[in-house]
């Protein structure tokens, strides 16, 4: 599927549109479609996010969803040197994820 | 022949000068070579600015081009320009942002048409940015203000 | 070190008010991104993996405890309570927001720091070497000169929308500390018949197409450098490619038109310039050379007590020979084991800043190996600071082995990465370590960078790595033989790459055909030179 990523604007927030607003958890990532670029476009001109861009994902079983990089999947939960930074510091299952 | 390059007076929104503004058919700095009564030339980023240099005292106007404000060859050209004694009107144009004015002037542009007008407050503002600036540029060495360093030193 | 005039503190002054009203004109949408970027990046702020991060500039890389103390309340106050000290003497907070960058420009500029210039396509931090005004073996200390280029290159109107960065470097001394041969300009002080001038040489740089500056001119005199250095860059502000983003070095330029051909046109321009009276008075160099006295050194013992080994182990590994004799510098490890190269804690900042001005006349320096140095050590001192250090997790006396390892954000941080390196490192130096095998090597700089843009200098590392991107998952290129060093090299790839785990075997490989083939005192570097590449890629694949 089709979501997007950007950042918020004023906290550089990593962040996921989730078909109503934008959440900084990428399971509430939204399939947007074709219709990632018009979002996009409104959103980043309402300065809702910034830089925005779409990516692959899959939904996993458990609803979870996995961006196709490793790079938006490390956005997604922050540095893997640092688990106590990251969204699941207590997850240890969090860093096999992201690889 | 008058071009329908250049831009012309009425797009000029910002100038320093006390004479007339300039109204002269631009030409190419390819054509100004060829013309000898070209008074008006339009420099791109590619082009050589001292190829100028013989004309500079016939010259009225010099329209320096930014297609893209990050492209900053013009302010080379400006300088160039200057240093070999020019003092017609040098026109900033194109892709001229608020946070360049500033460099531009320092550079040597005396006039500025920028393709989408700036709001005039901002401009002020902008124009104003250097109390004081620490190396040489137009500005200094024409003796219109001084260096940190010179005012350290007087 | 230098201090602020009212003149220089007008100027970061200006420059935050500035900054704060772009910020808020961005915010309110009277600015687009594509037109706030180059503005926030000249005041180096970036927008990362994770959220801004700030690169603040630390000039040269001297800065003293207040400055230093700053920096520690910064990384608490406003980021996640940590910075990275980076590969061009600079520190980066990683967690910023936008709205607080102002705010942070303002308590930087009470102490007379700034993040100016340290990203966009004009010139960045001067660069030098860590031991500067310190070291037995300098002509000078060169960084006057590297501050009257500071100031110089500060705001320059005409060099602030160049092709692309550019990284200037000042040195005095035969020995290359600072790797100034691989900068875009890398100056030397020298002296030639009683006069002291400077050498350039222009075109260097890593990143995807790594160059060895070649010299330009032997000999430029002092009261000329600045035109000199204006009309090197103003050749490549007219001339350097603008129609690819990696092409548009210097370095490019300089290959291009060829040396002699880049000379003659900086040569040109010069003779021009000096017609046009640009160069700062004498008595500027002078004024700044002031603040750069020594301290008032004192006598004292000359030799350590050496009967606990841990200690002595550090005074070998970490202290560097000072110009008087009852001192050294000594190098603070910002490399525990399996700890992230370069990170240090609010809490270690504010210590090293305690430190240096206890034992180091409250000044320290940042190296571009991302360590930490206090330049003025008495050597009666060492023992009390190595103490301090040591409980602090700052002592690893590993300076120059295999653990004092360059590695750049990577994948963990940076948007430009292809793969992670921190835990490549992490686990290269916990392997060697355990197995004893860091001390058996002796002098080994391992870089790892996490792309081709070469922020860990892969290509000067004795052992380089280079992470990239093969079909999405991340892979490693191993190099061997660079060196940034006076006996500068360019390091040669082994082979096809390996994945995580490959590359540490591959480490393991390359270091034990070393130790199997090596000849007296070689360092690796030396046995692969005299070796060559072909004993190591046998090894590696057979």
């Amino acid at each position: 599927m089709k979501i997007l990523t950007g950042n918020d604007l004023k906290t550089g927030d990593v962040i996921w549109w989730t078909g109503a607003g934008w959440s900084r958890h990428v399971d509430d990532a939204a399939d947007v479609g074709d219709a990632g670029n018009e979002i996009l476009a409104t959103e980043e001109a309402a300065r809702r996010v910034n830089v925005p861009y779409i990516i692959e994902a899959t939904r996993e079983e458990d609803g979870a969803v996995r961006p196709a990089h490793i790079k938006d999947r490390v956005r997604a939960l922050g540095p893997t040197v640092r688990p106590d930074l990251t969204l699941k510091p207590k997850d240890p299952s969090a860093l096999d994820w992201v690889i | 022949m008058v071009d329908s390059l250049g831009t012309s007076p009425d797009e000029v929104q910002f100038r320093f000068r006390d004479d007339e503004v300039a109204d002269h058919g631009t030409v190419t700095v390819d054509a100004c070579c060829d013309q000898t009564n070209a008074t008006a030339v339009r420099i791109e980023p590619g082009d050589d600015a001292r190829v100028l240099l013989p004309f500079v005292d016939r010259l009225a106007l010099i329209e320096v081009n930014f297609p893209s404000f990050a492209d900053g060859r013009g302010y080379s050209a400006a300088r160039i320009l200057r240093e070999a004694g020019y003092t017609g009107e040098l026109r900033a144009v194109g892709d001229v942002l608020i946070d360049q004015l500033s460099h531009m002037r320092r550079c040597g542009f005396d006039a500025f048409a920028p393709d989408t007008p700036l709001d005039e407050e901002d401009a002020r503002r902008a124009f104003a940015t250097w109390e004081n600036v620490y190396q040489h540029a137009q500005d200094t060495s024409s003796g219109r203000r001084r260096t940190i360093v010179e005012l350290r030193h007087e | 070190m230098y201090k602020y005039d009212t003149y220089d503190q007008a100027m970061v002054d200006a420059r935050v008010a500035e900054f704060r009203d772009q910020a808020r004109r961005r915010l309110e949408g009277k600015l687009t991104e594509d037109q706030f970027k180059p503005l926030r990046l000249m005041n180096g702020l970036y927008l990362q993996l994770h959220a801004y991060m700030l690169r603040v500039a630390i000039p040269y890389g001297t800065l003293n405890s207040a400055q230093m103390n700053a920096l520690g309340d910064i990384a608490d106050k406003y980021d996640r309570g940590y910075g990275h000290f980076t590969t061009r003497q600079n520190i980066q907070y990683n967690w910023i927001k936008l709205e607080d960058a102002a705010d942070i420009l303002e308590d930087l500029s009470k102490v007379e720091m700034h993040a100016i210039q340290t990203s966009g396509n004009c010139i960045r931090n001067i660069s030098s070497d860590h031991f500067a005004g310190a070291s037995h073996d300098e002509l000078i200390d060169p960084r006057p000169y590297a501050e009257l280029l500071r100031q110089w290159s500060s705001f320059h109107p005409e060099f602030t929308y160049l092709p692309r960065k550019f990284k200037i470097c000042v040195i005095a001394a035969e020995k290359d500390r600072a790797a100034m041969r691989l900068h875009d300009i890398g100056i030397q002080i020298v002296e030639q018949n009683g006069e002291i001038g400077a050498r350039f040489f222009v075109g260097g740089g890593m990143g995807r197409t790594p160059m060895v500056a070649p010299m330009i001119r032997d000999f430029v005199p002092l009261d000329q450098l600045i035109t000199y250095a204006e009309a090197c860059l103003r050749v490549y502000n007219r001339y350097g490619r603008r129609d690819n983003k990696y092409k548009a070095r210097i370095k490019i330029l300089v290959h291009e038109l060829g040396k002699e051909e880049y000379t003659r046109q900086v040569e040109e321009e010069f003779a021009h310039l000096l017609d046009q009276g640009i160069e700062p008075p004498l008595a500027e160099i002078a004024r700044i050379t002031e603040y750069f006295a020594d301290p008032a050194f004192e006598d004292g013992a000359k030799t350590v007590d050496r009967s606990d080994p841990d200690f002595a182990l550090w005074v070998d590994r970490n202290t560097h020979r000072h110009k008087h004799d009852s001192y050294v510098s000594a190098v603070v490890s910002l490399k525990p084991v399996g700890g992230i190269p370069g990170d240090a804690s609010g809490e270690q900042i504010r210590l090293m800043a305690r430190l240096s001005k206890q034992y180091s006349f409250d000044e320290l320096r940042i190296m571009h190996t991302q360590n930490v140095v206090l330049p003025h050590v008495k050597i009666e001192d060492l023992h009390a600071l190595w103490t301090a250090l040591d409980a602090a997790d700052l002592g690893a006396p590993n300076m120059d082995t295999i653990e004092d390892m360059i590695a750049c954000p990577g994948l963990d941080y940076c948007a430009l990465a292809n793969a992670r390196s921190i835990p490549l490192a992490q686990r290269i130096s916990e392997r060697f370590d355990a197995s004893g095998k860091t001390e058996k090597l002796g002098e080994l700089k391992l870089k790892i960078s996490g792309c081709i843009n070469a922020c860990g200098h892969h290509h000067a590392g004795h052992i380089g790595i280079l992470g990239v991107d093969k079909k999405g998952k991340e892979n490693y290129q191993l190099s061997l033989g660079g060196s940034e060093a006076e006996d500068v090299s360019l390091a040669k790839i082994t082979g096809p790459g390996f994945d995580e785990d490959g590359v540490i075997e591959a480490v393991e490989t390359v270091t034990d055909v070393y130790l199997a083939q090596k000849q007296g005192e070689e360092r690796f570097l030396d046995t692969y030179r005299r070796i060559g590449m072909a004993p190591f890629k046998e090894a590696l694949y057979g």
